[in-house]
This record gives structure tokens, C-alpha cells and sequence, in this order.
């Protein structure tokens, strides 16, 4: 790939709080390596602002190397940009054309209300793990991590739920704003492993309710969340779910 | 987590909408083989017999009283579903997502709305005035594949039926396995199967019911 520099039009959401109506502002920013990364540009264009006495954009981020689930931008309308299975963070600036006008929205549900610009509160996920997406562990030593065999094809399909970084790009590609591919994710890899029987049936039961009082929207199978996820989560576990769902609802002794 | 806690859960409400539309899913094939019957070309006969076997015989009418109870949760539940899930974001986006997903999937509801009111219509061609002649008991029938002949005489009714078909088939084939992922099928060869027999199956039920407004109004049959 050839390296270019190019200039472009950020036309980003700002917001000055959760109160407040927020609207569209459009920033030039010149001179963009093609090697860099979409949030040094918003860097470069955030230090742009506050030499020239303006509020810096409100943006979440925490590793920049794809692995946290916090950078959640809404770009040129996807989630994370157009590459596919990445985040933000690792979404680079030679995916931009010179000259192009490059739209920046936060994720849009209800139950992820923006703090501030392209900061929207996600603590909801926290509160869906919190219901149930833990394992019981007794105290004393720990056990042998392999004393316990588990079949292989359960222990992949397991690990690849787990790859879940809970960025809500799923919520956020939803018409319906639902969190079904994050919970399904949660919830498969637990179910999957004889470590997470213990709770398996309290663990659905309790987290759907817990996604359902957060005020996310239900589940109609479009596919639009696997298409977005940056860790390429399996749309069938959201059947998984529903089968743990159902299950867990007829046999569940209270 | 009692019943009712199980019900209104978004994951419950989604098992009422695909156990009544898998029910919906049995009752066509019963409707579109019967009513195929016309393709005897027979002036009717053969068809006239199975209409009689099901509106006069107590059994598949106290599972017409299940249909409607069925037909009427799905509908319930459905414009509920998608008026809830509208809800759940006040503020949109400037630039619209539609990686991943069909615009049929994505339109369950309004397609849904289609076929009600195409059922309205529907259902006051040929079951109403039936029953009605039968003052809604066991009582003796009109002739159905008459009634048939003259009402698809009409080009605005074919017109009407055809679309009808046709928001059916889009609505099945989302339906049809999505209906099947709700139930908890996740094993991938099963999806890879109920991907292709929900689309084969939405373009042959099309095409069936399709084709009896449009044999009638063009002759095909007699
Ligand atoms: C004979 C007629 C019908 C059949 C065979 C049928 C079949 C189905 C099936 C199989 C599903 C999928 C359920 C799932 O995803 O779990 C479904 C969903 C749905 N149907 Fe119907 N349906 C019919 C009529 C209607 C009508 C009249 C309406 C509304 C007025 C309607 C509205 C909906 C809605 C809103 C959904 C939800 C979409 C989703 O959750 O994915 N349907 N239908
Ligand atoms: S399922 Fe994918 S898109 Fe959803 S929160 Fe997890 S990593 Fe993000
Ligand atoms: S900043 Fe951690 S995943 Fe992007």
C-alpha cells in the first residue's frame, strides 16, 4: 500500500451532555497520513480545537490495539468504519479517500444515552454481566486446569463466544437496539463449559430479564449484528440463547 | 421466574411469535394443497369435496377455533413487537445501517400489516359469506369454487391477491428460520438447511396461492 496524506471533512456529532439536544458539526483536517489510525486523526483534529480555544470531541478509548471494546464510533454509517472484524481503534485512515466528508455518530439505543459528543453510557452491559454472567469458584487451592476434560469442538465454540469485547456495536447496528448477540455471547460461553453449569439455568433467566429492564429492543434475527461485530460473533448463538431460554424456563424450579 | 415473567420477556414474547408462526407455517400447507384441488380442472368437484370435509366436519372446525386464537396472538404480539422495538431509539442516525440483513427481515411488520389487511379482504370473500350461510354451525355450504370463479373475475382482486401472495412469501422467508432460531436451533447444518427449505418453501407457497386468482382470471381453469 502506498502511503498518502489526505484532507477531509469530519462531520461529527456534538453533544455538550445527556440533557442537552446535540447536533452536526463539520471540521476540516489536513495533511492525514494514510498510515494513521481513525482516532489519531480525531487526535490531530482535537488538538486543532483546543489551539483554537474549542471544546476537544468527547470520545471513549482505552488499549487501541482492538481488544477493549471502548473506542465506539458510528462511522460513514457503520459501526466501527467499514473494515470488516475491527474496531475503531484499528480502523486506518487509508480506508478514506482524499477529499471525502467523513460522517461520526455515537451508538444510537435508548439504553446507551450519550454522556457527551461520541461518549454514550454502556454501563447497562456491566449491569447484564452483574445478573448473572459468573461462575461459582471455591476458595482454597486452585484447581488443575486440566483435570478437567472438556470436548474440544465445546471448549472453540466456546472461546470464540468469549472473544465478546462488549463494544455494543451489535446494539448499536440493530433496528431494534437489541442486545441479543452481546448477551448471547455471555451466555454461550458459560453454557459451554462444565464450569458454568452451576448457575446455567438462574444465569439466562436472570440476564435476559436484566437486558429487558435496561430498556434494549427484542431480538427479530435480521443478522445485522454479526455482519458489524468486530470479534465476528456468531449470530447462532442468539439461538443458543434461546434454546438455554426455553429450556431453563420449563425446568427451572422456580 | 414464573410464566408471566417468561412471557413478557423479549425472549418469550419472540417464542409466542415463532410457535404461531410455525403453526401459521402447517396451517398454509393444509390451506395451499387443498385449495390446489382446483387444478383438477374438474369444474370444481374434487375441491368443493375437501372445502366440505373442512367447513362441515366438528374436528377441523374446532382447529379453525385454534387458527384464529393463534392467528390472533401472532398478530397481537407481532404489532406489539415492532411498536416496542421502534421505541427503543428516540434519536436515529444520519447515515442508515443495512449490512448484513434483507430488507425483508427487516420489515416483518409492515410486511405483517400487508397480509392483515389482505386477510380482512380475504376472509370477506369466501370464509365470511360461508359461514354465514352455515349461520356459523354445521349448516350447508356455498359453492366455494363458484364463489372463486366469480370473485377472481374482477382485475383489481387478482391484482390485490397477488400482492397479498407476495408479502406472504417475503414474510415467510424471514419467518420461516428465524421461526426456527427462536426455538433454539443453533446447530450449524441444521441453519444451513432451514436457510434453503424456508426460501423453497416461501417461493412455492407464492407461486401457489399466486396462481389460483390468476388461473381463474385468465382461464386456465374452467
Ligand atoms: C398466514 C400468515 C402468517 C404466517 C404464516 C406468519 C409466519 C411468521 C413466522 C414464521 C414468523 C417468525 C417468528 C420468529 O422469528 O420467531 C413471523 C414473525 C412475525 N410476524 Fe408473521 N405470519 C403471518 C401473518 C402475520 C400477520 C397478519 C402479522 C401482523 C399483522 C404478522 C406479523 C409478524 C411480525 C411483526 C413478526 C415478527 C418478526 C420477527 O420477530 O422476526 N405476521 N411470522
Ligand atoms: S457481540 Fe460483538 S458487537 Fe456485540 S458487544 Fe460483543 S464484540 Fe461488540
Ligand atoms: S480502544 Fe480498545 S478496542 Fe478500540
Amino acid at each position: 500500500m502506498e502511503h498518502y496524506n489526505m484532507n477531509l471533512t469530519v462531520k461529527v456529532w456534538r453533544q455538550k451532555n445527556s440533557k442537552e439536544k446535540g447536533g452536526f458539526e463539520s471540521y476540516p483536517v489536513k495533511d492525514i497520513s494514510s498510515e494513521m489510525s481513525f482516532l489519531e486523526m480525531i487526535d490531530v483534529l482535537n488538538e486543532q480545537l483546543i489551539r483554537d480555544g474549542d471544546d476537544p470531541i468527547a470520545f471513549d478509548h482505552d488499549c487501541r490495539e482492538g481488544i477493549c471494546g471502548q473506542c465506539s464510533m458510528y462511522i460513514n454509517g457503520k459501526p466501527h468504519g467499514a473494515w470488516k472484524a475491527n474496531t475503531t481503534c484499528q480502523l486506518h485512515m487509508r480506508a478514506f479517500k482524499d477529499g471525502e466528508t467523513v460522517t461520526v455518530e455515537p451508538w444510537r439505543a435508548g439504553a446507551f444515552p450519550v454522556i457527551k459528543d461520541l461518549m454514550v453510557d454502556r454501563s447497562a452491559f456491566d449491569r447484564i454481566i452483574q445478573a448473572g454472567g459468573y461462575i461459582s469458584v471455591n476458595t482454597g487451592n486452585a484447581v488443575d486446569g486440566n483435570a478437567l476434560p472438556i470436548n474440544k469442538d465445546k471448549a472453540d465454540a466456546s472461546f470464540a463466544a468469549a472473544m465478546c469485547i462488549g463494544c455494543g456495536a451489535c446494539v448499536a447496528a440493530c433496528k431494534n437496539s437489541s442486545a441479543m448477540l452481546f448477551l448471547s455471547a455471555k451466555v454461550a460461553h458459560l453454557a459451554l463449559l462444565p464450569q458454568g453449569e452451576p448457575e446455567r439455568k438462574s444465569r439466562v433467566l436472570n440476564m435476559v430479564a436484566q437486558m429487558d429492564k435496561e430498556g434494549f429492543g427484542a431480538c427479530t434475527n435480521t443478522g445485522a449484528c454479526e455482519a458489524t461485530c468486530p470479534k465476528e460473533i456468531s449470530i447462532s448463538n442468539i439461538a443458543r440463547l434461546n434454546q438455554e431460554y426455553l429450556v431453563a424456563s420449563l425446568t427451572a424450579d422456580k | 421466574m414464573t410464566w408471566k415473567q417468561v412471557f413478557t420477556s423479549s425472549v418469550g414474547k419472540k417464542l409466542v411469535m415463532a410457535f404461531t408462526g410455525i403453526f401459521l407455517i402447517l396451517f398454509l400447507i393444509v390451506h395451499a394443497g387443498l385449495n390446489a384441488c382446483i387444478w383438477a380442472n374438474d369444474g370444481g368437484e374434487m375441491f368443493n369435496k375437501g372445502a366440505h370435509f373442512m367447513g362441515a366436519n366438528v374436528v377441523p372446525r374446532i382447529l379453525e377455533i385454534g387458527l384464529f386464537v393463534g392467528l390472533i396472538l401472532h398478530i397481537v404480539q407481532g404489532l406489539m413487537l415492532e411498536l416496542d422495538n421502534r421505541k427503543k431509539r428516540s434519536v436515529g442516525y444520519a447515515v442508515a445501517y443495512s449490512d448484513g440483513s434483507k430488507w425483508y427481515s427487516r420489515s416483518m411488520g409492515i410486511l405483517g400489516t400487508l397480509i392483515l389487511l389482505f386477510l380482512v379482504l380475504h376472509l370477506s370473500d369466501f370464509w365470511f359469506p360461508n359461514r354465514a350461510h352455515q349461520n356459523f354451525v354445521l349448516g350447508e355450504e356455498i359453492d366455494l369454487y363458484a364463489k372463486m370463479k366469480e370473485t377472481f373475475s374482477v382485475l383489481w382482486v387478482v391484482i390485490v391477491y397477488v400482492l397479498g401472495c407476495l408479502s406472504l412469501g417475503y414474510h415467510l422467508a424471514h419467518g420461516f428460520q428465524s421461526a426456527f432460531r427462536t426455538v433454539g436451533v443453533h446447530n450449524r447444518k441444521y441453519n444451513l438447511m432451514l436457510v434453503s427449505l424456508g426460501l423453497g418453501f416461501s417461493v412455492i407457497v407464492t407461486l401457489l396461492f399466486a396462481l389460483m386468482p390468476l388461473s381463474f382470471y385468465f382461464g386456465w381453469i374452467n
